[in-house]
């Protein structure tokens, strides 16, 4: 095939899927490549669904898209090996249409989301990995894959390859991730009757729950827990930082494992059938390690470029909005006729450091190097807050002024008035 | 011990045989040169195990192509790791 396009997406995630809708539906002519048999085989999510990126991109995708449920509730979980204790936020303004946030299971999405570019005038081939970026100098001119005759050239190339984005590496475009810049997240799914699930989580119809958990499910690692309700299935997770799974000795699917044994999360599982079990890396590096994004005739989406709010468990979003951003920059300047230089396509950056995606990452950039120095968050604390929980609620005979002084006791033996302090201080500084 | 074999057996894989996608840059590293091999334990499909005399054995066939081993290789950068020839590898039911 020699055949020249518009522009190549390379993958068919969320950010591709952006992308390349938003191209093809402008008329621009847009191949794109996905090494999996299908769009979302090889892609793996928790998965909630932010509607708002979505709808800026397809806005009444809720007419067909593979919904599971859409999200009433939100627990938080701060685990100690026995108990934990948590918050909820459920509100019935969650149950008004148009809904915010849903579960989804991303295989079945994936295809849907495809289909749609597919529609949108799109060439989707399946079943082919882009080898290598056809450079002319410097500048990036079309790709190379394993088909045979695999040369296809475009004025522009998105890269939306993924975590790991071989392709931009290869091209010198961005460093090696380091282990301290991603998290892996281990999943399973766990299939289990409607009932069983509305009855277990309190809710019904299609209206579902999320518990985000922290502590000593990640043995002092640096990470979270997670349990989604599907209509069918729940899915339960855990991710960590790679460079603490490497220092800890710690496998990860002996500490899913260990999660799942926990007395507050097994009774949540119990009687499910496990039918898939899948492991991710999420780039959580935040702002200091955003790479380059653009360049001679290429441009960086989703994963590929960073593009997770860690703090705030979002991703999917970011990738289908820089998906999106990428696609409107590319418009614009075939509109005008201009080449995809790196001068122009810096368009790109500069729409994204004026939208929730840079503004959000910068805010938290200090983040991931405060939790990285201060594993007390993730072992100490949760540990002294169930302490205190236990200690106020069990009911012996003791005073309760007496209680509050063991409560205050323990937690200076544990991280001394000056570490309190300085923790308070580092969480205020991370946040504002 | 959990065995991470039960777990990968409920996944669906199309694999190419005789063509792995990761090899083992100089096996002679992990063996000699290599005194953590990270590998063994951090893999989330358990595909490296080590053997009583330190030799690593990798076994690709139940690869989750999360890219752990690649990024964790960080003294001897020792993983050569590729992408599956399209259409072969892992292939997710749900994700």
């Amino acid at each position: 095939m020699d055949e020249k396009f518009d522009a190549i997406v390379v993958g068919a995630g969320p950010s591709g899927n952006a992308a390349a809708y938003t191209m093809a539906k402008a008329g621009l002519k847009v191949l794109q490549l996905e090494r999996g048999e299908y769009p979302g085989s090889k892609n793996v999510q928790g998965a909630i669904l932010y509607s708002d990126a979505l709808e800026r991109i397809i806005p009444d995708f809720r007419e067909d898209a593979p919904l599971e449920r859409h999200l009433i509730e939100q627990r938080m979980w701060v685990l100690d090996d026995e108990s934990y204790v948590g918050s909820n936020y459920r509100s019935d303004e969650f149950n008004k249409p148009p809904y915010n946030r849903y579960t989804i299971i991303r295989a079945q999405f994936d295809k849907w989301f495809s289909q749609k570019v597919r529609e949108a005038g799109a060439l989707i081939i399946c079943e082919t990995t882009v080898t290598d970026l056809i450079m002319d100098r410097t500048r990036v001119i079309g790709v190379r894959t394993d088909r045979e005759g695999g040369s296809i050239y475009a004025d522009v190339v998105i890269l939306a390859d993924g975590v790991n984005s071989l392709l931009a590496k290869k091209a010198g475009f961005h460093p090696e991730l380091h282990p301290k810049d991603v998290a892996l997240a281990v999943k399973e799914i766990h299939f289990l009757p409607q009932e069983t699930i509305e009855q277990r989580f309190n809710v019904g119809g299609d209206e579902g729950v999320v518990i985000e958990m922290a502590g000593k499910i990640t043995q002092g690692m640096v990470g979270t827990g997670f349990l989604y309700t599907n209509k069918e299935s729940l899915t339960i997770g855990v991710g960590c930082m790679l460079s603490d799974f490497k220092q800890q000795g710690t496998s990860p699917y002996a500490l899913l494992e260990q999660m799942k044994s926990h007395p507050s999360i097994k009774p949540l599982l119990a009687g499910g059938e496990m039918k898939e079990y899948t492991a991710h890396l999420i780039p959580e590096g935040g702002y200091n390690a955003v790479p380059q994004i653009y360049g001679e005739g290429w441009l960086i989406v989703g994963d590929s470029g960073m593009f997770v709010n860690a703090v705030h468990r979002e991703g999917s979003n970011l990738a289908m909005t820089t998906g999106r951003v990428a696609g409107e920059t590319v418009i614009e300047l075939a509109a005008r006729k201009k080449p995809m230089s790196a001068a122009n396509l810096a368009l790109y950056r500069k729409t994204l450091d004026d939208s929730f995606v840079m503004k959000d990452l910068k805010k938290y950039r200090n983040m991931p190097e405060i939790l990285h120095g201060n594993h007390q968050f993730f072992t100490t604390y949760p540990e002294l807050v169930n302490r205190a929980m236990h200690t106020m609620l069990t009911v012996d005979g003791i005073d309760k002024k007496t209680k509050e002084r063991e409560v205050r006791q323990d937690f200076r033996k544990k991280r001394s008035l000056f570490g309190l302090m300085g923790d308070a201080f580092k969480m205020w500084r991370a946040f504002e | 011990m959990i065995k991470v074999e039960e777990k990968l057996f409920q996944n669906r894989y199309r694999v190419d045989a005789e063509h792995p996608h990761i090899n083992i840059g100089n096996p002679e590293v992990c063996q000699v040169e290599c005194k953590t091999q990270q590998c063994t334990y951090c893999c989330p499909a358990g595909c490296y195990t080590r053997e009583g005399n330190g030799r690593i054995v990798l076994i690709t066939d139940g690869c989750l192509e999360c890219g752990t081993c690649r990024i964790i290789c960080t003294e001897f950068r020792n993983v050569e790791w590729e992408y599956p020839r399209g259409g072969y590898g892992i292939l997710f039911k749900f994700g």
